[in-house]
C-alpha cells in the first residue's frame, strides 16, 4: 500500500485558497472547452432532430441548400410516381413539393434585419414533419394569404406574431398560427400555401421535394437508381444526413475555434497548475524526506503528488462543468452558414461532454504536476530531512 | 543463529567523506563500532564532528564510502535503493528533532503510516496503533492533529510512530533539542522505558549531557574518530 489518498486530498484542503484560484485557472478552460462541445452538440442536435431517417429529400444536384436548389415541374411529375413513396392514411402519398425561399425581415429588438426561411408548404408537408405543432390559431387555409410562423420567429421578428400582418412578394400576410416544432430548425421558419407563394415570388419551379419512404432500407437502390436516371437532374438525401451536411460548416468552425482557444488558454493554467505545485513540493521537503526514510518508495512519492495534481486538475474540471452548465440557459441564434437563415438554438451538455471535461481537466492536472512530483520523488533523503 | 551477545549493530572501517568540487571533506575516517541489543547508546562531540552522518549510515538513508554496517544479520552498504527502503519501513524506527510528523494527519493516522508497509489489516493496524499511542500514553489524542499538541506530545506521538512497526534499532537525532526541560525529561524517561521494558535498542545523538547521562552507554565522535568515554 502506498500514501493514502487523503494525505493528497487533504493538502489541498489544507491550502484551499491556492488551490481554488488555481482550479479556477483550469475551469475556465474547461468551461471554454465544455462549452464550445455544448454549442457544436445543440448545433447538431437542432439540425439532426430537424430531419427524419425515414425521409427523402430531393435537391437539384450540387445544390448545397433547399434555398439554391429547383426541382422542374416535369422531373416533380416524374418523381411523384415512384414506387417506393410511402401512402398516407387519406390514400394519398406522402410526398411534398415544397418553395423555400429567404427573406428579410426586422428583429423586434434592435430593428436589425435578418434573413427567415420562407417554406410554401403542401398538403403532407405537416405530415412529413412530427416534431411540428400547431400551438396556438390555425393553419394557413390553402389558397389563401396566410401564414404560420415558427414559435423562434413569432418572438423575434417584428410581425410575425399571430394576428400580426408581414409584407413579402409585393403582399401582405396574415399570420394565422404559431407553430412548435421543438428544437428542430423549423422554428425558425414561416409556412405558408406553397402556390400561392410561387405566383407572389414568380417562381416557376418547386424548391425542393420530400416524402416519406415506405421501406426506409429501400433509400440506397433508390438514390441509384433516381440519381442515374437521364431524365433527372436530382440528387436524393435522407433527411437527417441533409440536416447534418448543412450543421457541417458551422460545426467545424466551432470546433476548430474551440480548440485554438482551449489549447491557448490550457498552457497558462497548465503553467498555473505546475506553479502551484511546485509550491507544494518545496513546502513539504522535510515532510518527503520523512516519508522516504520510514520506507516509502520514491514512486509512492511520485504518485502521490501526482494525484494530488489529478485531484486539482478534478476540481478544476467540475468548477468549469458546473459554470458551463447554466449556458444550457442561452438560447443562441446565429446564421445558419448553408442557407444564410436565422437559426435558434441552445448549449446542450451531455454525459460525454461531462466526461471528455473532467478528463480533458485531469490531463490539465497531470501535465501540471509531472515535473513538481518527478522532482519530490528525486529528493536525496538526507538532504531532505536537513531542510526544516 | 547469534548468539544473545552477538551485537545488533556492527561497524567495520567505516568512513565517508563529501566531496565539493575537488575539495574532499572527510567526515567519518575508519570507524569501528558494536552496538549490543537492548543498549541505550548515547553519541555525543562536537558540532560537525560526522553525529548525524554515522546515524544516518546506521539508519540507511545515506550511503559509505567504505566499510561494512550489519544492522541483525543485514548487510545494509549492499543493500539497493528499493530494498534499503523495505529494509527500514520494517527494522528502523526515527525520532528526529522537529518530530517530523505529517500535519495534514491526526496523531493516529501519523503512527499508522509505518503499517500501511505491511501486509496487516485495517484491524490489525488499529490495534498496533492503540497499543503503542497507549505505551507514550496519548490514547486519549488520537485525533488531534500535530499543530493541536504541545512539543512533547508531538514527540511522543514520533516515538508511538517508531515503534510501531516493532523495529530493531531505534535511530534519533537530538530528539529533546527543540522540547523545554521538563518535557525533554519526559522524552527521555519514554525512551529509558522503550529500553528497559520493551527490550528495544536506541542511538541517540545529543549535545545535552543530561540526556545522555540517562544513556548506558556514551561514545565521542572528535573530527571524524570514536572515542569510548
Ligand atoms: N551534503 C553535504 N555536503 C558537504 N558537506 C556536508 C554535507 N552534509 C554534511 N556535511 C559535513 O559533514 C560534517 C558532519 O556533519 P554532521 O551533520 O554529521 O555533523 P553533526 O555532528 O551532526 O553536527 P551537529 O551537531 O551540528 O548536528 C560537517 O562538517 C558538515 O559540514
Ligand atoms: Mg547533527
Amino acid at each position: 500500500m502506498g500514501i493514502p489518498y487523503s494525505y493528497s486530498f487533504r493538502n489541498l484542503w489544507t491550502r484551499r485558497l491556492t488551490t481554488v484560484l488555481t482550479a479556477s485557472g483550469m475551469g475556465l478552460v474547461v468551461f471554454v472547452f465544455a462549452a464550445t462541445l455544448m454549442l457544436t452538440e445543440g448545433l447538431e442536435k437542432t439540425l439532426v432532430e430537424t430531419g427524419s431517417s425515414d425521409n427523402v429529400v430531393l435537391l437539384r444536384k450540387s445544390a448545397n441548400s433547399e434555398v439554391q436548389s429547383g426541382v422542374e415541374r416535369d422531373q416533380a411529375s416524374l418523381l411523384e410516381s415512384q414506387p417506393e413513396i410511402a401512402i398516407g392514411a387519406d390514400g394519398r402519398p406522402l410526398l411534398a413539393k415544397e418553395l423555400v425561399v429567404l427573406i428579410n425581415l426586422k428583429k423586434r429588438v434592435g430593428d436589425k434585419p435578418a434573413n427567415v426561411i420562407i417554406r410554401g408548404i403542401d398538403a403532407a408537408s405537416l405530415k412529413l414533419r412530427p416534431a411540428v405543432r400547431l400551438k396556438e390559431g390555425r393553419m394557413p387555409r390553402p389558397g389563401s394569404a396566410e401564414v404560420v410562423a415558427g414559435e423562434s420567429v413569432a418572438q423575434r421578428f417584428k410581425g410575425c406574431g399571430l394576428g400580426e400582418t408581414l409584407r413579402f412578394g409585393m403582399r401582405d400576410w396574415r399570420v394565422v398560427g404559431v407553430f412548435d416544432a421543438g428544437a428542430t430548425g423549423f422554428s425558425s421558419e414561416i409556412w405558408g400555401d406553397r402556390d400561392q407563394m410561387m405566383q407572389a415570388f414568380r417562381r416557376p419551379v418547386y424548391s425542393s421535394m420530400i416524402f416519406r419512404l415506405r421501406d426506409t432500407g429501400a433509400f440506397d437502390a433508390y438514390k441509384a437508381r433516381v440519381e442515374a436516371d437521364p431524365r433527372l437532374t436530382v440528387e436524393a438525401k435522407r433527411e437527417t444526413q441533409y440536416y447534418l451536411d448543412q450543421s457541417e460548416a458551422m460545426a467545424k468552425f466551432l470546433r476548430i475555434l474551440g480548440l485554438v482557444l482551449t489549447v491557448i488558454f490550457s498552457i497558462g493554467a497548465v503553467i498555473g497548475a505546475t506553479i502551484t505545485m511546485y509550491a507544494a513540493v518545496a513546502n513539504r521537503v522535510t515532510e518527503i524526506g520523512t516519508l522516504r526514510a520510514l520506507g516509502f518508495q520514491r514512486k509512492s512519492i511520485l504518485a502521490s503528488f501526482i494525484i494530488e495534481a489529478l485531484l486539482l486538475g478534478l476540481c478544476g474540471g467540475i468548477l468549469g462543468i458546473f459554470a458551463a452548465s447554466f449556458m444550457q440557459l442561452i438560447t443562441i441564434s446565429t446564421m445558419n452558414w448553408a442557407s444564410f437563415s436565422e437559426l435558434a438554438f441552445s448549449f446542450t451538455l451531455n454525459f460525454s461532454i461531462v466526461w471528455k471535461s473532467l478528463l480533458f481537466s485531469a490531463v490539465m492536472g497531470f501535465v501540471g504536476g509531472a515535473l513538481p512530483a518527478l522532482r519530490a520523488s528525486r529528493m536525496n533523503i538526507v538532504e531532505a530531512l536537513r531542510a526544516t | 543463529m547469534p548468539e544473545a551477545s552477538a551485537p545488533i549493530v556492527r561497524i567495520r572501517n567505516l568512513s565517508k567523506a563529501y566531496r565539493r568540487g575537488t575539495q574532499v571533506i572527510p567526515v567519518l575516517t575508519d570507524i569501528n563500532f558494536d552496538i549490543a541489543r537492548g543498549e541505550f547508546v548515547a553519541l555525543m562531540g562536537p558540532s560537525g564532528s560526522g553525529k548525524s552522518t554515522l546515524l544516518n549510515l546506521i539508519a540507511g538513508i545515506d550511503s559509505a564510502d567504505q566499510g561494512s554496517i550489519q544492522v541483525g544479520d543485514v548487510e545494509i552498504t549492499t543493500l539497493g535503493e528499493s530494498d534499503l527502503a523495505r529494509w527500514r519501513a520494517g527494522s528502523v524506527g526515527f525520532i528526529f528533532q522537529f518530530y517530523n510528523l505529517i500535519p495534514v494527519l491526526t496523531a493516529y493516522e501519523n503512527v499508522e503510516l509505518p503499517l500501511l508497509l505491511t501486509h496487516l489489516s485495517r484491524r490489525e493496524r488499529s490495534e498496533h496503533v492503540e497499543a503503542v499511542l497507549n505505551v507514550v500514553g496519548l490514547a486519549d489524542r488520537m485525533d488531534h492533529y500535530p499543530s493541536q499538541l504541545s512539543g512533547g506530545q508531538q514527540q511522543r506521538v514520533a516515538i508511538a510512530r517508531a515503534i510501531v512497526t516493532d523495529p530493531e534499532i531505534l535511530v534519533a537525532d537530538e530528539p529533546t533539542g527543540d522540547l523545554d526541560r521538563a518535557s525533554a525529561e519526559e522524552i527521555l524517561q519514554l525512551m529509558d522505558r522503550l529500553v528497559r521494558e520493551f527490550g528495544k535498542t536506541v542511538i541517540m545523538v545529543t549535545h545535552d549531557p543530561r540526556a545522555a547521562e540517562k544513556a548506558h552507554l556514551i561514545r565521542h565522535l572528535e573530527k571524524g574518530e570514536l572515542s569510548v568515554t
